[in-house]
């Protein structure tokens, strides 16, 4: 069924707006109706990338539904830029296939797939105007759609985006930001079945990032079109995406949302990625599950759940997050001494040193500091947390 | 502030006085000396007349075979050198890159006189034709015609047509291609509506150079064309240096320079339209 509204979709696409919107919305009421069985948009089955003796990606496997926002999440190099360019077109995989809502894509060239691309930095072309770039896509189509049907899209497209009015503009005579809206009308206003995004957001600076980031979000819960996103900043992701697929040395780590990456890391590598955390390594004493224990430096024992189960014996590490541990004065828990202190505002963020476990972060909330009094780099403290709240985590 | 300007003078002194010398001075003599008359034994005898450049028609010829000649000549480079660049920038993998590129300069390093002495054994009877004729395909004339001073044309000034249209191929973000691409455009559109108009500064700055070149060429056209393929720089060493009318030598000159400053003038207008107005690509 989906498919089918998607067929219609393309046929009708040159049509006007009022039209597509009907369509858009007879899709958002079908999404939910054929969410539990929906197939996915895209798919990557065993696939490969390897540039002689590199490998870029190996065995990567994921279903991607449509509709979602899903992140590739990882450091450079990890392979998130092959897989987004795999879908794209750009580059074809060594091994494996890639899918294209159901139907294999793998020597089908990128000007012939339903898929659009915002590029890294950019890539407008400079001899257009800001109009033409986003004219561009739909000037392509065969039959060629009528002037004004594309000069009326366009203008939809840069209201979408808040640029109205600037379709007569040179490229050049935008600011990065408003290059960033360019790139992105360019690529909605040929309605993909998924939108690609390679790292839009890395040459903005930090306020106009976030703004960006919700702005992009917000497009697309309205297009309902499925955003694929690649990313290095962990913020980005977590804030963003439904999905997070986390990748290192070409592989795929752990799939899952923001909260379980968060809440359930599968690996060490995922928690330190994920948000912040202290790492206590030692050797599982007792592998059970959700009941196992860490022998940590100088006989410390860590209870927590090993989300993944790990062997009695092996080494591993217990990873606790700073908002998971208390500071206080009463001698409760472990003596740890102050060594520094960071005011963020709502809370303040206390690095304090053990004499066995080494230095390790704390979260104190406004509240909790007022109940206790503050700290003072040197002060003596106790630290504590709830027995059992580590996450038992293999090494990788 | 008064001692950096000074400075900035004192650095471009040198340029200054050899364009003063040797360019700014002798146009205004060759524009003095075009009004006026032969001395009785050539040179120069002052005078204010117009007869010289009302005698500008006795070296119709020369003015054709260049007018004819160079612009020809022009995209005959341009025709050979697109796919040459376009194959060195885009395609040539990097260590075979550098290597075609050195090939494309070395004939450089010979002297031009020597080249066209190759080319007119090449061109003359004992060369081409006679192969062609041992063959079977007829004894062409070819040395002493338009076709032979083409030949050396586009020999001696392809380098100077390649360069410039592969440095704008080379510096062209390919990801605009990829872009180009993912919007829906199969790649020989991608090549007419990304490619190409982003390679027009590389092309006129290419034809700019090779034309100004043209019309002022006077050794090709005098060996290959052996006196019979007539340039305005033979004519001009003939006035000047055999029949000694300096006046009328002086005239020729003045035309040419007039039909170059119109040429340059039609090339930036072109060009600031491709570049939309923008002034940084105008030239390189």
């Amino acid at each position: 069924m989906q498919f089918v509204v998607y067929t219609l979709n393309g046929v009708f696409s040159t049509l006007n707006y009022k039209s597509r919107h009907i369509l858009r919305v007879m899709e958002s009421n079908l999404k939910s109706a054929t969410e539990a069985k929906a197939t996915p948009i895209a798919e990557l089955r065993d696939a490969s990338k390897h540039y002689g003796a590199v490998v870029a990606a190996q065995g990567l496997n994921l279903s991607i539904r449509p509709g979602e926002f899903l992140s590739f999440l990882g450091p450079s190099g990890c392979g998130k830029t092959t897989a987004l360019r795999m879908l794209a077109g750009f580059e074809a995989p060594t091994s494996g296939e890639i899918l294209l809502d159901g139907q294999r894509v793998n020597d089908v060239p990128p000007h012939q797939r339903p898929v659009n691309m915002v590029f890294q930095h950019y890539a407008l072309f400079p001899h257009l105007t800001v109009a033409q770039n986003i004219a561009y896509g739909l000037r392509q189509r065969r039959p060629r759609p009528a002037a004004a049907e594309i000069a009326r899209a366009v203008d939809q497209a840069l209201e979408t985006v808040r640029l109205p009015g600037f379709g007569p503009r040179r490229i050049w005579e935008m600011s990065g930001g408003q290059q960033q809206r360019v790139a992105l009308a360019r690529a909605i206003v040929n309605q993909p079945k998924i939108l690609l995004l390679d790292e839009p957001m890395a040459a903005l600076d930090k306020k106009l990032r976030r703004d960006m980031q919700i702005e992009l979000q917000t497009l697309q819960r309205s297009l309902g079109i499925t955003f694929i996103l690649v990313t290095h900043d962990q913020e980005e992701a977590l804030s963003m995406s439904d999905r997070i697929c986390i990748m290192r040395g070409g592989r795929i780590v752990q799939v899952g949302s923001p909260r379980d990456l968060y809440d359930r890391p599968a690996s060490r590598y995922v928690a330190d990625f994920v948000g912040k955390s202290n790492f206590f390594p030692g050797q599982v004493a007792t592998s059970s599950g959700e009941g196992t224990v860490l022998a940590a430096a100088g006989g410390h024992r860590i209870a927590g759940t090993a989300p993944v189960e790990i062997a009695a014996g092996r080494t591993a590490s217990a990873s606790l997050r700073p908002e998971q541990i208390a500071l206080h004065r009463k001698a409760d828990g472990l003596p740890v001494t102050v060594v520094n202190r960071i005011f963020l505002g709502e809370h303040t963020e206390y690095l304090v040193r053990h004499a066995d476990l080494g230095e390790f972060l704390v979260l104190v909330s406004r509240q909790a500091e007022a109940a206790e009094g503050g700290f003072d780099p040197g002060d003596s403290a106790h630290a504590s947390w709830a027995d059992g709240a580590a996450l038992i985590l293999a090494d990788d | 502030m008064q001692r950096q300007g000074l400075r900035t003078w004192l650095f471009l002194a040198p340029a200054g006085a050899w364009f003063l010398c040797m360019l700014v001075l002798p146009l205004i003599v060759v524009f003095v000396f075009a009004f006026g008359e032969r001395g009785a034994a050539g040179g120069y005898v002052p005078a204010f007349t117009f007869e010289n450049f009302a005698n500008l028609g006795a070296r119709w010829t020369a003015f054709q075979n260049t007018m004819v000649l160079a612009p020809v000549g022009t995209l005959a480079c341009l025709l050979i050198a697109y796919p040459l660049a376009y194959f060195l920038a885009l395609r040539a993998s990097s260590r075979w890159r550098t290597l075609l590129l050195i090939l494309v300069i070395v004939p450089f390093w010979t002297s031009i006189l020597i080249r066209s002495y190759a080319w007119i054994y090449l061109l003359g009877g004992q060369g081409i034709p006679s192969l062609l004729n041992a063959l079977g395909l007829g004894n062409p004339r070819l040395i002493n015609t338009p076709f032979a001073v083409l030949i050396g044309i586009v020999y001696g000034y392809l380098p100077l047509m390649v360069f410039p249209i592969y440095v704008a191929l080379e510096r062209l973000d390919k990801r605009l291609l990829e872009a180009s691409s993912d919007l829906g455009s199969p790649p020989w559109r991608s090549f007419l509506q990304v490619t190409l108009p982003l390679s027009m500064p590389g092309v006129a700055t290419g034809c700019m150079l090779v034309f100004i070149l043209l019309m002022g060429e006077f050794l090709i056209p005098a060996m290959l064309g052996g006196g019979k393929v007539f340039f305005i720089g033979n004519a001009l060493v003939d006035l000047f240096l055999q029949s000694r009318n300096w006046p009328f030598g002086a005239a020729v000159a003045v035309a040419l320079v007039v039909v170059m400053l119109v040429t340059v003038a039609a090339y930036l207008r072109f060009t600031r339209r491709w570049a939309g107005g923008r002034d940084d690509v105008s030239l390189m």
